[in-house]
């Protein structure tokens, strides 16, 4: 049993750990923010609603009228699903080579997400913390106030989120490196993650700051000082120099997230390209994930369409996909103050992240890089349902339901 | 056949030939696509309404039909249309329906709470890329299981709203009194079971109304139930196989799939039909608060948008946990095949003159409209240049090398925006801010970097702005 089923007796414990992690909200003050994720790629293009075609009239068949119930049978729609996704193996204990107490799998599905009534998920989707190494990023109230004291320490920061937040791994995100920021060398990026690896038991992804140079020689000072570890890093992309990346990783026992910007076609050029020096079970995908009213329609769909040409055999694709849920957080209504049928905004912020990341669950994401401790919660809390396997209960008897 | 297999040479094979034009096509070919890709109707085409083609027009009805009917409820402009839909992954083609949402009342209800959560419904308005997002229906639940009381309840619904009703009684006795009372207003009546249908399926031929078939955690039974109503004569039908949260979220979502993939890809008879979803089972539970309630119906309620749920019923009426949700459903029902961008250009807001801000933007809809309404909400007068970005927003539009220096300087040549100012003074958004540099240099114009976010650009020019800046 995961430590995080182990928890869950019922649903209102639950329910309660989710309230605390909103309650805070009735505290704060309601100053407006300046929020940005200059780091994560925030991208879309949606399209337009179209008129519906007016319905045409029904030709008419003569029928004789039943006199008892009839009864029928409803198709179970099992398909052949020629392809399968790889899976892939996050963090190393002692006995492989790293120093994680707590390792994790992703991937290996054979039919569309949570299709289960033909299978069951071979894994539980993860949801990861993210951490960042420079104090001043800029987050929304809603987020802050559950990290404030923690902000300007990422080993502790990562620590509260495994400790209090359940987190099942941490997202490093060395954004002290951008050359726009505080340029800060690899070495001292290497001394963050040696911390953060001491604080904490489970596995880490190290996000870098974007720019394909400084990214390539930071990852490789890190990879080569925790060499076993199967660290997730996060990125390779197209313009980076991929063979080098790649060999850095393999050749040091890591993974990494091959990042392209919502274009199948890319995904499938990046992954090409890495499969000649990266076997594929190192690689994560991830398609870019836009915010819910910010371009989601399109991150959805190009997810979906990913996980679906996989899964009916395209070769180049078959990989577990990770998103930045975070991302959710660009959308003004996740933090913008607004008139006071929109508030409060403690709980429009988290319940705009969660459904953002739900969203892409059901299209079929496997790993996903969360902020808020809420949002975090009831994305476990539904995919522990969801990987339950129960049934419905008693169907509920709405109609009549006295509220 | 699914729609997404249907090319247009089959249509056009069926089409009377004349290239008349009178559907407003230059020939019957291009008709035919436009038939295809659901873009016109066969009423569109005089010809083939004469009755002698009336077999040819039932052989086009049959082969262009949705593969899941479509199904009004309601009456006057704010009728809503349930499924009409084609495919079961957008991305194989496009949905058309907006998932439907009501919001619940019960007879037992006090006025004053009755009339408020109507009004809400009523009331519901939030604008999203030029649309108006509203809410749709008011659902009226018997939780007395009076006649008169439902009766009561109904007419009180239909005088506060001319949004379309869902009436929610399982008792035909009940059902029939509210049909009574508002059966002109063709509500869509919840519902017929198995042991129900007969009354239930004569109150629906009576007053001409859709049904629901219900059948809450039995697919089988809900088919027999919608094969029994169909046979009957009632040809509106929508079909409910329960909703659960908690750990029976995940056979919900099984059932809606099944069901939709059934209908779509297997053409499964008595299955083509609208979903109806009940988020507010989650008010079942007992919570410590009823956020907890409003929070896990939002999940439920987006889950149900994004697995083929054509009608849902929500309780909650708090703006926090319906605006994500109207939102989404406005993601998923857009279509795919259009990527939205505006026309470049050079917009002029309030009465700008020659010593106005110039402000910059791309030509991505969503960034353009939400930058526009800000500008407008602060009551600037400005021009906003909208650069062709292939519809990309800003961020994107940089990573992606659609919005440089170069384009900038051009779109400022082409767009002779030096004609309508005296100044050279440009204000960049702040997520392009590292083109700044280059631009004062390709251009010629001195630049500013605005805010992250357009909300702060009144604020920005209101300290910052001035036409010739050191």
């Amino acid at each position: 049993m995961s430590p995080l089923t182990e928890k869950k007796k019922g649903t209102l414990p639950i329910s309660m750990k989710l309230l605390e992690d909103l309650a805070k909200f009735q505290e704060i003050e309601l100053d407006d923010v300046e929020l940005t994720f200059d780091e994560l790629e925030i991208s879309l293009t949606p399209g337009m609603m179209m008129g519906a075609p007016a319905p045409v009239p029904v030709p008419v068949k003569a029928r004789v009228k039943p006199t008892a119930l009839m009864e029928d049978q409803v198709g179970i729609p099992i398909q052949e699903y020629p392809g399968s996704i790889v899976e892939v193996k996050l963090g190393a204990t002692r006995a492989e080579g790293g120093t994680r107490d707590r390792v994790l799998t992703i991937g290996g599905e054979t039919v569309p997400a949570f299709y289960s009534f033909q299978a069951s998920p071979p894994h539980r989707p993860v949801i990861a913390f993210d951490v960042f190494d420079w104090g001043k990023v800029p987050l929304a109230r809603a987020v802050k106030m559950h990290f404030r004291e923690v902000v300007n320490d990422p080993a502790e920061w990562a620590k509260l989120c495994v400790e209090k937040f359940d987190a099942e791994m941490i997202n490093l995100h060395l954004l002290t490196i951008d050359p726009l920021i505080e340029d800060a060398s690899p070495s001292s990026a290497l001394k963050v993650v040696e911390n953060v690896l001491q604080a904490v038991d489970v596995p880490l992804a190290i996000g870098g700051c974007g720019d394909p140079v400084k990214d390539l020689a930071v990852f490789t000072a890190i990879a080569e000082a925790t060499a076993g570890e199967r660290i997730l890093f996060n990125s390779v992309t197209l313009d980076m120099k991929i063979e080098e990346t790649a060999k850095v990783v393999k050749d040091n026992g890591h993974t990494i997230i091959a990042f392209t910007s919502m274009d199948v076609n890319k995904a499938r050029e990046l992954n090409r390209k890495l499969y000649d020096f990266l076997p594929k079970e190192d690689i994560v995908m991830d398609t870019t994930t836009a915010a819910l009213g910010y371009g989601l329609d399109y991150a959805f769909t190009v997810m979906e369409r990913c996980r679906l040409a996989a899964l009916k055999g395209d070769p180049e694709l078959n990989h577990p996909i990770s998103s930045g849920t975070t991302n959710a957080w660009a959308a003004r209504e996740a933090w913008m103050k607004m008139g006071p049928e929109w508030a409060p905004r403690e709980l429009r912020g988290p319940i705009w992240e969660t459904i953002t990341g739900q969203t892409l669950l059901l299209a079929g994401v496997d790993y996903f890089m969360m902020m808020h401790p809420a949002a975090a919660r009831s994305m476990r809390t539904l995919i522990d349902n969801l990987m339950s396997g129960g049934s419905q209960s008693e169907p509920t008897e709405w109609v009549s339901l006295k509220l | 056949m699914p729609a997404k297999e249907l090319s247009p040479i089959e249509i056009y094979k069926l089409l009377p030939g004349t290239n008349c034009k009178e559907c407003g096509e230059t020939n019957c070919m291009a008709f035919a696509a436009k038939l295809v890709n659901r873009e016109a109707t066969l009423q569109e085409c005089p010809p083939l309404l004469e009755p002698s083609r009336s077999e040819t027009f039932n052989k086009l009805w049959a082969l262009l039909k949705p593969a899941i009917k479509a199904v009004e409820v309601g009456v006057g402009d704010r009728k809503v249309t349930l499924g009409g839909e084609y495919v079961l992954y957008r991305h194989e083609f496009t949905y058309f329906n907006l998932t439907a949402i009501a919001i619940d009342v019960s007879d037992e209800m006090p006025d004053e709470e009755f009339e408020a959560r109507v009004k809400v419904v009523n009331d519901f308005e939030y604008e999203y890329i030029g649309m108006k997002l509203k809410l749709d229906m008011v659902a009226v639940r018997s939780t007395s299981g009076e006649p008169s009381k439902f009766e009561a309840a109904v007419r009180k619904a239909a005088e506060l709203t001319e949004l379309p009703l869902v009436l929610c009684a399982l008792d035909p006795a009940v059902m029939e009194q509210g049909l009574a009372a508002v059966g002109d207003r063709r509500p869509l009546i919840y519902a017929a079971t198995k042991i129900n249908w007969k009354e239930m399926a004569d109150l629906a031929l009576m007053y001409g109304c859709p049904l629901v078939a219900s059948a809450p955690g039995d697919l089988n039974a809900l088919k027999g139930v919608a094969k029994t109503l169909w046979e009957y004569g009632v040809e509106d039908i929508v079909l409910d196989p329960g909703t659960s949260w908690d750990e029976g979220v995940m056979e919900t979502l099984n059932n809606f799939t099944i069901l939709r993939w059934d209908a779509i890809n297997e053409e499964e008879e008595y299955l083509g039909f609208p979903l109806f979803g009940v988020p507010m089972v989650t008010w079942a539970e007992k919570t410590e608060d009823p956020v907890i309630n409003e929070w896990n119906e939002a999940m439920l309620a987006s889950a149900l948008v994004t697995r083929f749920a054509d009608i849902i019923v929500v309780h909650s009426i708090s703006g926090w946990s319906h605006l994500p949700l109207v939102i989404l459903r406005q993601n998923i029902y857009t279509d795919p095949r259009k990527p939205v961008s505006v026309e470049p250009g050079v917009n002029t807001y309030g009465e700008p003159d020659e010593n106005s801000p110039v402000l910059l933007t791309t030509n991505f809809a969503l960034t353009f409209y939400t930058v526009a309404s800000d500008i407008e909400s602060a009551k600037l007068d400005c021009y906003l240049i909208v650069v062709d970005t292939e519809g990309l927003s800003v961020e994107s539009a940089v990573a992606g090398r659609h919005l440089t220096a170069d384009s900038i300087a051009e779109a400022l040549e082409t767009y002779k925006v030096g004609d309508l100012v005296k100044h050279r003074h440009l204000v960049i958004p702040g997520r392009a801010a590292r083109l700044s540099g280059e631009v004062q240099e390709v251009s010629g114009w001195t630049v500013s970097v605005g805010p992250m976010d357009s909300s702060g650009v009144g604020k920005f020019l209101d300290e910052k702005w001035t036409p010739n800046p050191e």
